[in-house]
């Protein structure tokens, strides 16, 4: 009888360790037989366990040439010695979870990082913090990896001597996801990045960019937080991509910006909120954007179109309070807004329909006057304006003629503010 | 002079309009923070206001008391008091009450919604001080006009135009000048035409200081750098200083030479 209840024991319990055996977990702490994570990672063979327990490590240019897994417990510190790289990852399959990075080196002519990948597959960076780095998460040539839940943040003043929070170059199935980035110089850049989704980033107080995308084609970006960046977000010179839901906040100052778009082609622009920035989108040379239902409140220039911008589509987007709706640089117009809810709006609706009876013009006299001499924004605010806008608005005369919203909406369009 | 303007003053602060001024400021104050309850918002609408409102009410208000105040005037004139006593006391006397109204009514809301205690108290300052400064340049060119003027209405008219041309027509030729001379450097000179007005000069002083400024780009960037140093600052003031004595003086000339 005992004899039998052991055999059964033995093999309910056999599969765990037949399955446990070959991934193994090995512990890194001060008192433990392995001391160093060096130690450690020499220990370990393919796809095991680095568990590293509270305590402050030396990390300087760890190199992890296997696929390992690199866990770090609440408290767990790798410092840099302000040298150079903290870790290098070389091998696919590599996770780094739950650490701490600190001091990692800084350089004017190497690009050190807390966390640096290159030519890797299937990695995933998850719930570290990294502080004060001079770039936070480094990673080039990389394929299908998750960074996600990092928080990176620097306290850096000039953008010459302050990194990026997150950077990739030459890498496509990225998912950024979670993380919180600021004081760095852009809190995401991405260049030459394909098939990626930027996904519920807060990225803040960076000096240059909250996100900044060169050259990155059929990427998403969604649901993040842009607030009082240097000078915004910035996407250049790529097709195909989404921004949804996200939200740009106070981006204010003399050359600063909501959203910049330059060289964009087939952009989806939907759901977004601007809300106080100098300029809330700018556009430059971009071609076939639909902006939909966008919340424009309380920006300088709610749109700044400069030239070459043809086959956008501005449809059911609140404009609220700002001091300019739109402002153009040309006379050209192959630009259509329909639908919109316009708060400087004053016309009726006979039929109740709950679209406007008459047509709006978004482009103020003073608006164009400013575009052509720069210099008489200085009368910004003076009651002669408020008179020749109003005249203009009677009258048109030299605005552009087609540039109107013909199905302007009477009330505002409602879109959930909290998200 | 003082006993001047202490019946000017008195006279003035019990008269009914004095007290439509006042409540008038009381009611926008607290409207416009019960509206919207953001203090800062609430003083850039409230420079809006202030830099056309307070040159008009002063050159309204200056211009219809100096009228109206003629039987009193020439009472005075008979008694052995020097000239300037008589119309500097005067006119201290509406543009002290005047100030007075536009001070007490708008301080009183701001202060009740915490003012004292928050960052906008320079720029309310410097709004109130805009204001005040505002309403005696503009009084003292409507008594000007008033004494130069036997004819009412048309003193009425040149003071309508005077406030329509500083307040509109001056922004209108700056503005036209600008786009004519657009292939000219024109900061410099932007700079200057908006110094010599008074009211552009407020509105311009009030801006800077706020958010709203980072609008202004470039050009804003140049006035930013003027009026932030002493030199632009100490210019500015001057200038306002200039603006408030210029006429006051004239206004003494004027009155010597004048046969009532």
């Amino acid at each position: 009888m005992r004899l039998r209840n052991l055999a059964i024991l033995y093999f309910l319990i056999l599969p765990f360790f037949v399955r446990a055996s070959p991934v193994a977990t090995i512990r890194v702490c001060k008192d433990c037989e392995v001391r160093t994570i060096t130690q450690g990672l020499e220990a370990a063979s393919a796809h095991d366990t680095v568990l590293i327990e509270k305590g402050t490590y030396e990390g300087v240019a760890l190199e992890i040439r296997k696929p390992v897994t690199l866990m770090g417990k609440e408290g767990a510190i790798l410092d840099g010695k302000s040298q150079s790289y903290i870790l290098r990852i070389l091998s696919d399959s590599v996770n780094v979870s739950g650490l701490t990075l600190i001091n990692a080196g800084r350089s004017y002519t190497r690009d050190y990082a807390a966390i640096y990948l290159s030519r890797v597959k299937h990695f995933s960076i998850i719930n570290n913090v990294i502080r004060d780095p001079f770039f936070g998460i480094l990673i080039e040539k990389s394929h299908k990896g998750i960074i996600s839940g990092n928080l990176v943040t620097s306290n850096r003043i000039r953008e010459d001597d302050s990194g990026n929070g997150v950077h990739a170059w030459h890498c496509s199935g990225l998912t950024i996801r979670n993380n919180e980035l600021s004081g760095l110089r852009d809190g995401i850049y991405l260049e030459f990045v394909e098939q990626s989704s930027i996904e519920d980033n807060n990225s803040h107080n960076n000096i240059r960019y909250g996100l900044h995308f060169m050259f990155s084609n059929h990427d998403k970006y969604l649901r993040n937080i842009f607030r009082e960046n240097g000078a915004g977000v910035a996407v250049m010179f790529s097709k195909f991509i989404e921004m949804k839901e996200n939200r740009f906040v106070q981006n204010w100052g003399t050359a600063s910006y909501g959203l910049l778009l330059k060289e964009i082609y087939d952009a989806e622009v939907e759901g977004n909120t601007f809300h106080e920035n100098t300029i809330g989108i700018f556009i430059e040379g971009s071609t076939r954007i639909n902006y939909t239902g966008n919340h424009l409140e309380r920006n300088g220039w709610a749109i700044k179109v400069s030239g070459g911008c043809y086959l956008n589509i501005f449809s059911a987007n609140n404009f609220l309070s700002n001091s300019f709706d739109v402002s153009y640089n040309t006379k050209m117009n192959d630009n259509r807004f329909e639908g919109n809810y316009w708060s400087g709006y004053s016309g009726y609706d006979i039929d109740k329909d709950g679209v406007g009876d008459v047509p709006y013009r978004p482009v103020k006299l003073f608006s164009y006057i400013v575009n052509k001499t720069p210099e008489n924004i200085i009368l910004l605010r003076s009651l002669f304006v408020d008179i020749i806008n109003f005249s203009e608005k009677v009258s048109p005369v030299f605005t552009p003629d087609d540039l109107i919203d013909n199905t302007p909406a009477m009330k505002r369009l409602d879109y959930d503010q909290n998200r | 002079m003082l006993k001047i303007l202490k019946y000017t003053f008195a006279d003035l602060i019990r008269s009914r309009w004095s007290y439509v001024y006042l409540a008038f400021y009381l009611i926008l104050g607290f409207v416009l923070l019960f509206l919207n309850n953001d203090l800062s918002k609430a003083v850039i609408t409230l420079m809006n206001i202030i830099v056309v409102l307070t040159p008009m009410i002063g050159t309204i208000f200056g211009i219809m008391y100096f009228y109206s105040a003629r039987e009193f005037t020439e009472l005075l004139l008979a008694q052995p008091l020097k000239r300037s006593t008589i119309f500097i006391g005067q006119y201290l006397g509406i543009a002290l009450s005047l100030s007075f109204s536009l001070l007490v009514g708008l301080g009183i809301p701001f202060l009740a919604y915490g003012v004292a205690r928050s960052s906008e108290i320079w720029d309310f300052g410097l709004l109130l001080g805009v204001g005040a400064f505002l309403t005696f340049i503009f009084v003292a060119l409507s008594v000007n006009i008033a004494l130069r003027n036997e004819n009412r209405v048309k003193g009425f008219g040149y003071a309508i135009l005077l406030w329509l041309f500083m307040a509109v027509i001056y922004d209108g030729l700056f503005m036209i000048s600008l786009v004519m001379f657009d292939d000219y450097p024109l900061d410099k000179f932007s700079l200057v035409v908006s110094v010599l007005n008074p009211v552009d000069l407020s509105r311009i002083l009030i801006l800077l200081k706020l958010d709203i400024s980072a609008l202004l780009g470039y050009t804003g960037a140049l006035f930013q750098n003027f009026f932030g140093n002493g030199w632009g600052m100490f210019t500015s003031l001057s200038m306002l200083f200039l603006w408030s004595l210029l006429p006051v003086k004239l206004l003494v000339r004027t009155a010597r030479r004048k046969d009532f």
